[in-house]
């Protein structure tokens, strides 16, 4: 039986990449329309965690299971790091939407009133109705990541997943779209995944984090999880996290000195979490 | 030029330049030029092992189109098509020319096959081409939506399905094909110029994929009849016309292209 609220759950699972143990022991639950973080320096194994959800990486040991279906159906929306569009590929921001409505059916698509409906729905859902027409290549790095996250949400999946989807935005642009996923998380009832190596830009928005390191992972509330001993235990060494004008701070020792040392001469704005 | 003794060159030159122009579409899209260059060369040296065994060249062609699809897509990992490619086409020229010695054909044929000889074609090899040129179409249509996405990336086409795996196989095999109808017509040498110059084009005239599509069909139709007919009235080969008119066509689609991006 599956708990209907669930959208994943990874139950202890391993995973090797080219014999090096990069995921061990992970484990951890999304409910139905959480927003989640998965919070890791380069490295850490944020990616391959994605893809095994995917169903793109074996797994050594432990399962995923996902809401009313197993891994490998592709029902599960995906937005990629770092995607190059093709500036030369003749492909509009609808069509993008479009293939991800239909793109793995087989014979040409039918247009239709419905599906051309579906499309602009989700197009004007993540604000891309006024370049829906441009050709995908040649948009700015922000308008692309709207497009593709209108690619992975138009089938409707109840998870989705996006790999570093803040990575190369700039300040307000983060913002912009932090704000949408929590939006469209809420509104189509989709669990999202996102992954990160800074948390500040997702702090306020996440109903729950996920700590990677050292091929280990913590899971839970951010208040819970983004403390000084549970960070310093997962990351095996002590580090603190100094909270500063409600952003959070993750340091190792010796820079963490020169924290307090400026938290001692201004201590009105900063305080050390314990 | 509009004989009954040319009314097999005008068909079978448009039936080719529609299959060439809608796979064109895809090696573009793909990045897979060379691919496109190493697969038709590849198999001109089956057209010689054909005429040494006494079977229909058509026959040699598509064994060896074959064999290239497995050799470039067993031998390629990752980004490595390239290198396969390269190898699978230094392996059969090898082999070409070692089975022309064999054979020892005159060089009026070997410059046929590596140029193309449109006038040459009998009414056998023209049921042959239609045949498999809508075999290639059929299995091109059938997958056109999935190699689009894939196109786009490949991890989003392995999100839609499930698993990591890309259409190499059934790419390559439409690659094959179509190389193998066209060697005949427009040479090994100038299938991938009729291949690469229409599509690349048809991607500076239009944003909407399909559309781009038929633009390429259309400029492929376009090449092959134009240089047909110019090498009729210069006695030129048709080969040299098919090559200028492809690069022309690429020309132009940067020129367009340029003009476009100016504006914007």
């Amino acid at each position: 039986m599956t708990d209907p609220s669930m959208a994943l759950a990874v139950e202890q699972v391993c995973i090797a990449l080219g014999g090096r143990r990069v995921l061990r022991d992970v484990s951890f639950r999304l409910e139905a329309g959480e927003f989640c973080g998965l919070i890791g320096s380069n490295g850490s194994g944020k990616t391959t965690l994605l893809r095994a959800i995917l169903g793109f990486v074996r797994l050594e040991a432990g399962r995923i299971r996902l809401a009313g279906h197993s891994a490998g159906t592709g029902l599960i929306g995906y937005v990629p790091q770092k995607i190059a569009l093709d500036p030369g590929l003749p492909l509009r921001a609808r069509d993008v939407v479009a293939l991800g409505l239909d793109g793995a059916r087989l014979g040409p698509a039918l247009p239709s009133r419905a599906r051309r409906a579906r499309v602009d729905e989700m197009l004007q859902a993540v604000g891309a109705l006024e370049f829906a027409e441009q050709r995908v290549g040649l948009l700015s790095g922000g308008q692309q990541q709207r497009v593709l996250v209108a690619h992975a949400l138009v089938r409707r999946p109840r998870l989705l997943l996006l790999d570093e989807p803040l990575a190369n935005l700039d300040v307000r642009s983060t913002a912009e779209i932090v704000a949408l996923l929590r939006r469209l998380s809420r509104d189509y009832g989709a669990a999202v995944l996102l992954s990160a190596h800074d948390v500040n830009p997702l702090l306020s928005a996440m109903d729950r984090v996920i700590y990677l390191a050292n091929g280990s992972a913590v899971a839970g509330r951010a208040d819970d999880v983004v403390r000084t001993e549970v960070l310093s235990s997962l990351y095996g060494y002590h580090v603190d996290v100094v909270r500063v004008h409600g952003r959070v701070v993750v340091v190792a020792a010796e820079a963490s000195e020169q924290i307090h040392a400026a938290v001692a001469r201004n201590p009105e704005h900063t305080a050390p979490v314990p | 030029m509009f004989s009954t003794f040319m009314a097999h060159a005008w068909i079978v030159a448009t039936m080719v330049a529609v299959v060439a122009g809608a796979v064109g579409f895809f090696v573009v899209a793909r990045r897979a030029a060379f691919a496109a260059h190493a697969l038709p060369l590849g198999a001109f040296p089956g057209a010689a092992a054909a005429s040494l065994l006494g079977v229909s060249q058509l026959l040699g062609l598509v064994v060896f189109s074959a064999l290239g699809v497995a050799a470039i897509a067993r031998l390629q990992r990752g980004e490595r098509r390239e290198v396969a490619s390269a190898l699978w086409l230094a392996l059969s020229l090898a082999v070409g020319t070692l089975l022309l010695g064999f054979s020892g054909q005159y060089v009026q044929s070997i410059y046929g096959l590596l140029f193309g000889e449109v006038l040459g074609i009998s009414r056998g090899q023209l049921v042959g081409v239609a045949a498999l040129g809508v075999v290639a179409l059929s299995v091109l249509v059938l997958f056109a939506r999935r190699l689009l996405l894939e196109s786009l990336s490949e991890d989003l086409a392995g999100a839609a399905v499930g698993r990591s795996s890309r259409l190499e196989w059934v790419f390559l095999g439409i690659l094959a094909l179509s190389s193998a109808i066209a060697v005949p017509v427009v040479g090994a040498l100038l299938v991938f110029s009729l291949m690469v110059g229409p599509a690349s084009a048809a991607r500076a005239f239009t944003d909407r994929p399909w559309r781009a599509l038929a633009v390429s069909v259309a400029l492929a139709i376009g090449t092959v009849w134009a240089a047909i007919a110019l090498s009729y009235l210069s006695n030129w080969p048709v080969g040299f016309f098919v090559g200028v008119l492809s690069a022309a066509c690429y020309v132009a689609g940067r020129l367009h292209g340029g003009g476009v991006a100016q504006a914007a």
